[in-house]
């Protein structure tokens, strides 16, 4: 199975980037390749085997509900591109 | 002076044969001059500032053995106040309000920064082609890439502009860099340092880890950066031990695993002979030799980009252009802000990967790639389960060509094929060094050692114990 120019259009727009023509064409290509690579694991039987999503199948470790980190909004909003009244500024969504 | 060990110069140091800051001075001068590309913002003023505290220290009587060491910091880890840019234009105006715990950890030891060193974007490469500040040569051969994502760390060390880096390691960025800059660089256990403040690519792989000219400096630089991090949930509570204890241990005994899949074809025969050579340097220092098979290791490279992909979709996906980083001009609605921010801010590389990751985690398509290659990821782990059941260490190539030319490869899949022999260690979590063993072709060969869990202390001992026996990591590359 391959992707189509469409599909890739699709999938950029999913993750929130556009690409021109040209950038279509060859992601296409490219992603396909990627894809080709990723079906040799069609190859391999991994029925009753487990999914390992953490190298040391460590548990999310949990913290006691409390306070511990000291409110630095004002220090971490020096860095946004647009602010106001302490708020992140962007386009207007609604009018 | 460049020439000299942490242990080497730490000696001065401490016997005033010099400061700090004359060190530092020293050094600045050097990448000052440097034509490697190897640092994306160089910290001249602050390693001043830090020289000078250092000598004060030392004055003091207060120091430990890296007071006063300058060393290049991968421009993947936060630094309060410094321009933190991860070699993407998205972060090019990034100044970190906070420090990695790896910074801090560095800070406390009152080491001083020289600089940032250059890297692929979001680590995202195997030749530091990929960065937005451009490539880094290999000071070997400028021709050559350094090897990525770690290239700027890598040249730097190997080119005597610090005197040891940091790294990052995700598939592969510590050891391949350092095999084809002919330095020695470790890979710890994932979880064996924290990863807070690291900038994410592909949370469940990657590691922190030193590159220096030596075993010992390693041992020396893991002890300032291992351990418990409450702020990392994924941190290993595991107790860090002095990794410069065992190193002058006897390795007599020591049973050595070569995997037969890391031999076969693909493998440039005079990176083969350089690896078989050291092999039979260990030989005769008492150890034995054993076949082994890791007969899954040839789905690492499809496992990997997969899995490194998924997670660097969503890692990446708050790079958005609304809370810091780089916005676009005049969005004209909230949707174009995102579009184009990220459009124009991202190479080609890292849109690639989030891309595939997209694809391969939405509805329909999860179970055919993502769980797939979890599950795949098991048996790659399995496989060296069994391996360490019957060896003590797995050796082996660390890439299977010497550094090939700048702009050579085009096609990401060859790209990501060189991955090859590193990509394992990753997906199972297991440390992994390159130690220098030869050379081919006048470029630097690495030798790659794959341990147990928690056995960073076992490969620096067999490291040290090599490099006592051999001088392939005492060579230089010609200055200028």
């Amino acid at each position: 199975m391959s992707l189509t120019q469409d599909q890739v259009g699709q999938i950029a727009y999913l993750a929130r980037l556009s690409l021109s023509d040209e950038q279509l064409e060859s992601n296409t290509k490219d992603l396909n390749s990627i894809l080709g690579l990723a079906e040799q694991l069609a190859d391999i039987d991994t029925d009753d085997i487990e999914p390992m999503a953490h190298p040391l199948h460590m548990s999310q470790r949990l913290r006691e509900d409390v306070v511990n980190e000291q409110d630095q909004s004002e220090l971490f909003q020096t860095i946004a591109p647009k602010i106001g009244n302490k708020h992140y500024l962007v386009p207007t969504v609604i009018e | 002076m460049h020439k000299k060990t942490i242990v080497e110069l730490a000696q001065g140091l401490k016997d005033r044969e010099f400061s700090s800051v004359e060190l530092t001075k020293y050094y600045l001068d050097r990448i000052n001059k440097s034509d490697l590309n190897a640092f994306i913002t160089v910290t001249d003023d602050l390693a001043m500032i830090q020289a000078q505290a250092a000598d004060d220290k030392i004055a003091a009587g207060d120091s430990g053995i890296l007071t006063g060491i300058p060393y290049a910091h991968k421009d993947i880890f936060c630094t309060k106040g410094v321009k933190t840019s991860a070699g993407s234009k998205m972060l090019d105006n990034f100044v970190s309000p906070y420090d990695a715990t790896v910074s801090h950890k560095l800070n406390s030891e009152d080491l001083v920064m020289l600089g940032k060193a250059n890297m692929d974007e979001f680590a995202m490469g195997s030749s530091n082609e990929n960065s937005y500040y451009g490539e880094v040569k290999n000071p070997w051969n400028k021709t050559k890439i350094p090897g990525g994502s770690s290239g700027g760390s890598a040249a730097s060390v190997a080119a005597g502009l610090s005197v040891f880096a940091t790294g990052t390691d995700t598939g592969g960025s510590i050891r391949q860099p350092s095999s084809l800059c002919g330095i020695t660089g470790l890979k710890p256990t994932y979880g064996r340092i924290s990863r807070y403040g690291m900038i994410a690519y592909a949370s469940s792989l990657d590691q922190a880890g030193p590159m220096t000219k030596t075993a010992q400096d390693s041992a020396i630089v893991l002890n300032a950066m291992a351990g418990f991090d409450e702020k990392d949930s994924t941190s290993a509570q595991v107790d860090v031990p002095d990794y410069t204890a065992n190193l002058n241990n006897s390795i007599e005994g020591l049973t050595i695993g070569l995997p037969k899949e890391f031999f076969s074809e693909g493998l440039d025969d005079v990176v083969a002979s350089s690896v078989m050579a050291a092999v039979k340097e260990f030989e005769k220092m008492g150890a034995t030799v054993k076949e082994v098979s890791l007969p899954n290791s040839a789905y690492a490279i499809p496992t990997y980009y997969i899995v490194a992909p998924c997670e660097c979709s969503s890692n990446l996906s708050r790079l958005d252009g609304v809370r810091y980083g780089y916005r676009c001009e005049d969005p004209k609605d909230l949707e174009d802000l995102y579009l184009r921010s990220r459009s124009e801010a991202f190479g080609d590389e890292v849109k690639r990967r989030i891309m595939i990751g997209a694809y391969a985690l939405s509805a329909g398509y999860y179970d055919a790639y993502y769980l797939k290659a979890q599950k795949t990821r098991h048996l790659i782990s399995d496989d060296f389960k069994k391996a360490f059941t019957e060896v003590d260490v797995i050796m082996g190539p660390v890439s299977p060509t010497t550094a090939f030319d700048l702009g050579s490869v085009k096609d990401p899949v060859s790209m990501y094929l060189a991955d090859i022999y590193t990509l394992s260690a990753n997906l199972a979590g297991l440390p992994g060094m390159s130690i220098p063993a030869g050379f081919a072709q006048n470029l630097p060969v690495g030798l790659q050692l794959i341990g147990d869990y928690w056995s960073e202390s076992k490969l620096l001992n067999i490291a040290h114990q090599f490099q006592l026996q051999t001088d392939w990591h005492t060579k230089e590359p010609q200055e200028n």
